[in-house]
């Protein structure tokens, strides 16, 4: 293992990130900070939805944000540097083993969504004060939810970018993410399930549903969740899973 | 340091369309049942090709569009992996040591892929950074090839608005940039104007004068006459001939060409050289000049003296052209290397 090698071109995604912040921040923050706006202050300050509706909401939207940042940082340039530009190629001639270019990629996305994640609390929490009551009871098991989540986005970001032809990214968007999304208890927390009893079961295949739970479970664990020791091993479990399968793919685009 | 090239039998066989096919194939998540329906394709690009490239020689790789110079050019910098055989950089073996192997190989691949996020000097810095170089040495030598390739007036402008002659500089440039043993140049001068081109070959032979290994390839002769020591000839995935420039040229018969001019010539006088032993075609290029197609050069001059005086014509003029690869190839194929 070659660190000088890996940091260089940590450095490179660092840089080329800084220079597209802003169309970064939009692209992130634009449609989760508008839903928050629609449904957490518009319908519940018109009475539709119940105040705590706002607490219930800010978990849901950061699994989003987290998610959805390191799905795109991952799979959108392996995709486009593969196919399209072949940019890709002089890293890969990089002094490194190939397969610390796929880890390279999930430490970047791992990174660029927990910033996501951290920067939305706060954007969120503007957004609908007053009445967001977080409580976060364990720091460090938030952390860890945390860091989980990002790594799955990151993880899941590459498994999906190494099996997607760059013809088929819109395709990747409308039937793998958005269903996620929504299917994902994101906006409403897996016992609003309850009385969808094949749905509830169903939606426990998808990763994003231990997301959004653990995030609940650790920021605002007033509402119902999933026990934690639960979120945590499936999200573990997903992640190896995840990881294991995009460096497989990953060898097999960059080896002919 | 000074490190050669050597393949061992190599042998290539794609099992999947090449990329450009691969367009259609869709998704491909765990396994794919529409395409293993199909049975598998199997290209063989490369059929047993062993080559002994010299440290220090400029050698390059002459073929027809799919003779597998690229496959070739992969394997040998840890991006194919071989079927079978064997391919060594100095003594490394390049799929069992590819990290060793990476630091000695610099590579000008035959698609432009240059990162498009970043400004020509980023690229060169990045690059330089990847292999370790400090950050003081990095920019010193990036600014020393941006002036070398002409490119500093547009060195902090993204490369995405570069003309291809641009990128193809830049794309040299970066190969050298941390200063590597072997360097390989995947058609290099393909789509450069002939001005670039010989920049090309001049900044070529400069960097070889320092002791470096360079492959190139082409499916350019006269690239490969002027440039190289020695050349292999390839064609579906095998060397067909191998050797220096006149070595190759001397194999084919009727392969010279004597430029005549004289004072005036006649058409009788034109027969009458046609009729030399040895001479394949004549071609009268004007009043004055012919063109003498045949399979000796010198040898022939004599003879053609002899029967201009004694056809009392003046001859003014000899030039002798050594038979060309173009020539070899044909000779070998039945086909142009231009198709
Ligand atoms: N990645 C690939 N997958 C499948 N077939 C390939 C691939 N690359 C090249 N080929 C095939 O291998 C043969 C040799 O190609 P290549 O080495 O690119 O030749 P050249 O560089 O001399 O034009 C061609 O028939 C080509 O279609
Ligand atoms: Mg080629």
């Amino acid at each position: 293992m070659n660190w000088k090698t890996f940091l260089a071109i940590l450095a490179r995604d660092a840089h080329v990130a800084r220079r597209n912040f802003v169309a970064l921040l939009f692209q992130t923050f634009l449609q989760p900070l508008m839903f928050v706006f629609i449904f957490g202050r518009v319908m519940v300050g018109s009475g539709y939805m119940p105040p705590s509706y706002k607490s219930l909401l800010l978990p849901g939207i950061m699994a989003i944000c987290m998610v959805g940042t390191g799905i795109w940082a991952v799979a959108m340039p392996v995709i486009a540097e593969f196919q399209f530009t072949h940019e890709i190629e002089d890293r890969l001639l990089a002094p490194m083993e190939i397969s610390w270019l796929a880890v390279e990629k999930v430490v970047a996305g791992t990174l660029q969504s927990l910033a996501a994640g951290l920067m939305v609390i706060p954007a969120a929490w503007l957004l609908l004060r007053p009445g967001v009551d977080l409580r976060v009871p364990h720091p460090l098991l938030f952390a860890a939810v945390s860091l989980l989540v990002a790594l799955f986005s990151a993880t899941g970001g590459l498994a999906l970018g190494c099996s997607m032809q760059q013809t088929h990214i819109g395709l990747m968007f409308s039937l793998i993410v958005a269903p996620m999304i929504f299917f994902g208890c994101t906006y409403y927390p897996w016992s609003a399930l309850e009385s969808f009893p094949i749905l509830q079961k169903a939606v426990l295949v998808n990763p994003l549903v231990y997301a959004s739970e653990g995030l609940r479970a650790t920021l605002v664990p007033q509402f119902p969740h999933l026990p934690l020791p639960a979120v945590l091993a499936v999200l573990l479990f997903a992640n190896f899973l995840l990881m294991a399968m995009g460096l497989r793919k990953f060898y097999g685009k960059a080896v002919s | 340091m000074l490190a050669g090239i050597r393949t061992v039998d190599l042998r290539k066989v794609y099992t999947s369309p090449p990329p450009v096919a691969a367009g259609v194939g869709g998704f491909s998540f765990g396994g794919s049942k529409a395409k293993s329906k199909q049975p598998k394709p199997q290209i063989t690009a490369l059929d047993g090709v062993s080559l002994e490239i010299k440290a220090g020689e400029i050698f390059c790789l002459l073929g027809p569009n799919g003779a597998g110079k690229s496959t070739t050019v992969g394997i040998l910098t840890t991006r194919v992996r071989p079927t079978s055989g064997q391919a060594f950089i100095g003594d490394h073996d390049v799929w069992l040591n590819q990290v060793v192997v990476k630091r000695l190989i610099g590579v000008v691949a035959q698609r432009p892929n240059l990162d498009f996020n970043l400004t020509a000097r980023e690229i060169l810095t990045f690059h330089g950074a990847y292999f370790g170089l400090s950050h003081h040495e990095r920019s010193k030598r990036a600014e020393a090839l941006l002036e070398r390739f002409k490119l500093t007036d547009r060195a902090d402008h993204m490369v995405r608005g570069f003309s291809g002659g641009m990128m193809q500089r830049l794309s040299i440039a970066r190969a050298m940039m941390h200063d590597p043993q072997v360097l390989f140049l995947d058609e290099p001068s393909a789509g450069l104007d002939p001005q670039t081109r010989l920049l090309l070959w001049e900044i070529v032979r400069e960097y070889n004068q320092t002791g470096k290994t360079i492959l190139l390839t082409t499916h350019n002769m006269e690239e490969g006459d002027a440039l190289c020591q020695r050349l292999a000839i390839i064609d579906h995935g095998r060397v067909i001939a191998l050797g220096t420039p006149c070595e190759l040229k001397a194999s084919v018969p009727g392969g010279f060409l004597l430029r005549l001019r004289f004072g005036v010539h006649s058409p009788e006088f034109l027969e009458r050289l046609q009729s030399l032993s040895g001479v394949r075609e004549v071609r009268a290029t004007d009043g004055v000049g012919a063109d003498l197609y045949a399979d000796r050069g010198g040898s022939l001059v004599p003879a053609v003296a002899q029967l201009a005086s004694a056809a009392g014509v003046e001859l003014h003029d000899v030039h002798i052209s050594e038979p060309s690869l173009e020539n070899l190839f044909l000779h070998h194929t039945g086909r142009s290397l231009r198709e």
